[in-house]
């Protein structure tokens, strides 16, 4: 089967410094794949680079498509939504505005209604909140507004860095309960996360990344029994 | 009374080209953080395009229309061409751009078209409208209520644009967060150009409605240029309603101060537009409408 996203030898600048050394992976479609690592690991970093938000080296091909002279604005037109690192809610637009313009880069332009009536039917307190701005909104449902502007774009690639960030517990199994029923639904999920135990429970595939380089790759369920994925991100 | 309605409906219909002004200013400094020095200047520009063309015998509103097509243009092109290239600046070298932008503006209208004053038509009969109201007539001039229909048009289909149209909305997103607009495939960069083009339409419009009651001359908006910072800043240049609703009070205000306030009269009425800037900033800074903008880390 080949890969839906292939990436090799990725490096990554912030200006003069490297957040990247040659990171590789390939990942197959339809699964869940989530990278775990420390904090300035290069998780976000790599996330970024496939959005084409940092300058790069190295290739990055979705579909075999090369992705690397492309623009940030470009990428939603491959079936890409990055649900980015701090919800980048649109504070002062209503909820229905803010999931409008998650579909403003898809090809078809018909169809708003469903896509509204299938985002609301995976997060209902979005429909109650349809006509409120979105900053008003509590940080865990600003956390289901970013997925729902992603899932606007009716992709095929999720990049969603750190769902679980600030919020409660509850709050975080539901929209893993939730992301579950995105991926089945068809859309592959490329996920970054702090709590790797959530993310091993959800993942089918791990890369661990330390350092801006891959060390660890391979099924979820081998990884936890790892001792020292075991020790290092799962803590017991 | 009849003083007192009079000088209020005049006070609106100036206040009109404030409030158009002001809101072109406030839709800049949204969308970039940049306080457009040179707003009124572009307007001044594009009103002597207008009367370049209205000498060349184009009819009235064929010229109209063709200056807000220029001042589109010209509002995009000065966006793409001279603020790019400084938009990651530190937000002093921005207003020094702009600023330089105002000079020059300036002094090539000045150097086209001379520093004499030129009589600029209005679109509306000159003859007066009698209203009866209450006990005696009272008289208001047709452009002053055809500058009010005007800029109040205007007004309304910026409005509706920004609200209900997709691509006022991306131009919205793309003013507030540039880097999540960019992320759902919203060119940001254009975005903001169309912003500088829909400003530059804005402002035309009300040097163009101006012009018949000031006479063109290249310094035709410094004034309106004061008076639209201080409806801005008592709005807030945060709410785009507010500084349109700002126009219109400053507009009456100042007419009604000069009218009634014997020592302040018609020479001080300046000082009344910056006295107003300086109260709001003191007792409430970010406008009446206004919200303080609150960063969260």
């Amino acid at each position: 089967m080949s890969a839906l996203l292939e990436v090799h030898g990725l490096e990554a600048f912030y200006g003069r410094t490297k957040a990247l050394h040659g990171v590789s992976f390939s990942m197959a479609a339809g699964g869940i794949t989530t990278i775990l690592g420390a904090n300035g690991a290069g998780k976000t970093t790599t996330l970024r680079a496939i959005s084409r938000m940092v300058r790069t080296a190295g290739t990055i091909s979705f579909e075999g498509q090369p992705l690397e002279a492309r623009v940030t604005e470009d990428i939603v037109q491959f079936g890409i939504a990055h649900a980015p690192e701090g919800r980048g809610t649109f504070v002062h637009l209503t909820v229905e505005e803010n999931l409008k313009v998650g579909a403003w880069g898809r090809r078809e332009r018909g169809g708003l209604e469903a896509d509204f009536e299938r985002v609301f039917g995976y997060f209902p307190v979005l429909r109650e909140r349809r006509r409120q701005m979105a900053g008003t909104l509590s940080g865990g449902e600003q956390q289901m507004l970013c997925v729902a502007r992603a899932l606007m774009l009716r992709p095929r690639l999720l990049l969603l860095d750190e769902p679980s960030l600030g919020l409660a517990p509850l709050v975080v199994r539901e929209i893993f309960r939730i992301l579950r029923t995105v991926n089945q639904a068809g859309v592959t999920i490329l996920l970054v996360e702090q709590n790797a135990a959530l993310a091993l429970d959800l993942a089918d595939h791990v890369f661990l990344l330390e350092t801006g380089r891959v060390v660890l790759e391979g099924p979820s369920d081998v990884l936890r029994r790892d001792d020292a994925i075991r020790r290092a991100y799962l803590g017991y | 009374m009849e003083i007192f309605t009079q000088q209020v409906v005049s006070g609106l219909a100036t206040g009109g080209i404030y409030a158009s002004v002001a809101l072109a200013l406030v839709m800049i400094y949204q969308a970039t953080d940049v306080v457009n020095f040179a707003q009124g200047e572009m307007a001044m520009f594009a009103t002597y395009i207008c009367w370049s063309m209205l000498n060349a015998g184009l009819p009235y509103w064929g010229a109209f229309l063709a200056t807000l097509g220029f001042a589109f243009i010209g509002g995009v092109v000065i966006e793409r061409v001279v603020i790019r290239p400084v938009e990651n600046a530190p937000i002093l070298s921005i207003v020094i751009v702009t600023l330089g932008l105002l000079v020059i503006c300036n002094s090539v209208a000045g150097w086209i078209w001379t520093y004499v004053q030129k009589p600029f038509p209005s679109p509306f009969p000159s003859k007066p409208f009698k209203v009866s109201l209450g006990a005696g007539e009272t008289i208001f001039g047709a452009h002053d209520i055809g500058q009010i229909g005007i800029t109040l048009f205007v007004l309304l289909c910026i409005y509706l644009f920004f609200r209900f149209t997709p691509l006022g909305l991306a131009m919205r997103a793309a003013a507030q967060n540039p880097v999540s607009s960019r992320l759902c495939g919203i060119r940001v960069g254009w975005m903001l150009a169309l912003g500088w083009g829909l400003a530059a339409v804005v402002g035309a419009v009300a040097g163009m409605m101006v012009a018949p009651s000031l006479t063109l001359e290249p310094n035709l908006m410094g004034g309106v240029q004061i008076y639209a910072f201080a409806a801005a800043t008592l709005g807030g240049f945060t709410s785009p309603g507010g500084a349109v609703l700002g126009g219109f009070i400053v507009g009456v205000v100042e007419n009604l101060v000069g009218t009634y306030v014997s020592f302040i009269g018609t020479e001080l009425k300046f000082t009344v537009a910056l006295a107003m800037i300086i109260v709001v900033l003191l007792v409430k800074p970010s406008g009446l409408f206004g919200s303080t903008v609150v960063k969260r880390v």
